[in-house]
């Protein structure tokens, strides 16, 4: 077996690739189910397929996380709860 | 018509996927990984949570290495985009004196990236090189070594020399894409050269001079070796830009959780940029 101790796994950061990993395979299932990516324009006049918005959603949950840790403090439960608002808000109008 | 949709033609994207997975996603992984723990070597890690964000967010140190790298990047910018514009439009269309220029343009491009520090060290030397002798014969007192205001106009000056080619280049080739006709109707209307350069070149150059900003954007906010070998990030720490201070963090003080979080942070950062670029390309176009 590989020994991958060098990369240094923890379940928490297994934990949060493993759900990227979900969520970019659900998108490949959505996309074999629904092909084309579904463009659109959205409100803030970007044109962006189901993949766009993901990717827009994965980043700004990062920058609301560092926001939160810079600004607030270390207890991210409610920088969480934003950042899938945030990503829900993103799939609905962007 | 009816496009056909064939998503089969996706498994032809595996091997690059492999490639990038090795190179890229696996060292990103491992980069997060130790951005949560604290380790004294070993392999041996302790789990901190999201304490060096924290740290490195609400740290001095990283706000002026940041804000040193945003001002770097933002005055090569304005001089190189422009320079390299004025010198793309001053070269000659066509003859025999283009793959001349072509070649010289091309030259500095083709040094690696230490060699040119190196070069720029000694030629700025203010008692054996060039450059510094000249600039204090002439009475200004010039030294990069010990003065910050000296140290930053020799890296964006060696910064200029070295990469105001690429936009050149590049600017270059979108005027040479420019047909004959558009110059012609220009003439026609009796057009001014600012005319010409506003509502033709400019325009034209739209696509290409969109690609200078983005590369020369990601290079200079990545900038690393040129201003090690040159000031090794001094006087003080006035010239240490946030890859030469990450790299302190990493190798000079084996603050691994530190530097990955930094690393993380300085990935996020550089990913929105792109992201602000591509978007703004992809948008001109659908236009």
């Amino acid at each position: 077996m590989f020994d991958l101790s060098w990369m240094a796994w923890t379940w928490q950061t297994a934990t949060f690739f493993a759900v990227i990993a979900l969520l970019l395979a659900g998108m490949t299932a959505w996309e074999f189910v629904r092909p084309g990516g579904a463009p659109r324009d959205g409100v803030l006049g970007l044109h962006t397929t189901r993949g766009d918005r993901l990717f827009i959603s994965l980043l700004g949950s990062a920058y609301i996380h560092l926001a939160w840790l810079g600004l607030i403090g270390p207890n991210l439960w409610w920088a969480l709860a934003l950042s899938i608002v945030y990503a829900v808000l993103v799939f609905r109008f962007v | 018509m009816n496009k056909t949709l064939n998503n089969r033609a996706w498994f032809m994207v595996l091997p690059v996927l492999l490639l990038v997975a090795f190179n890229a996603i696996i060292p990103l992984m491992t980069v997060v990984n130790y951005s949560v723990q604290e380790t004294f070597g070993n392999n041996l890690f302790f789990f901190e949570g999201f304490k060096w964000y924290e740290q490195v967010l609400t740290s001095s140190r990283f706000h002026a290495s940041l804000t040193r790298q945003i001002i770097f990047t933002l005055v090569i910018l304005a001089i190189e985009i422009p320079l390299g514009v004025a010198v793309a439009l001053a070269m000659p269309r066509s003859g025999p004196w283009v793959p001349v220029c072509l070649v010289l343009m091309a030259l500095p491009l083709l040094i690696p990236w230490n060699v040119v520090g190196a070069m720029w060290n000694i030629f700025a030397l203010p008692d054996i090189g060039l450059l510094g002798y000249v600039i204090n014969a002439i009475g200004i007192d010039y030294n990069f070594t010990r003065q910050p205001g000296s140290a930053w106009f020799t890296v964006v000056l060696m910064d200029v020399w070295h990469w105001t080619s690429l936009v050149v280049l590049l600017a270059y080739a979108g005027l040479r894409s420019i047909p004959d006709a558009y110059y012609q109707a220009a003439r026609i209307d009796s057009a001014s050269a600012w005319s010409v350069f506003r509502y033709i070149q400019l325009p034209k150059m739209r696509r290409v001079l969109t690609i200078a900003v983005l590369l020369r954007f990601i290079d200079s906010f990545m900038i690393y070796t040129e201003p090690f070998v040159l000031t090794g990030g001094g006087p003080g720490n006035t010239t240490t830009f946030l890859s030469i201070d990450l790299v302190k963090a990493a190798l000079g003080e084996f603050n691994l959780g530190i530097a990955a979080a930094m690393s993380v942070i300085y990935f996020l950062m550089t990913l929105l940029a792109c992201w602000c670029f591509y978007t703004l390309m992809t948008r001109g176009d659908e236009q």
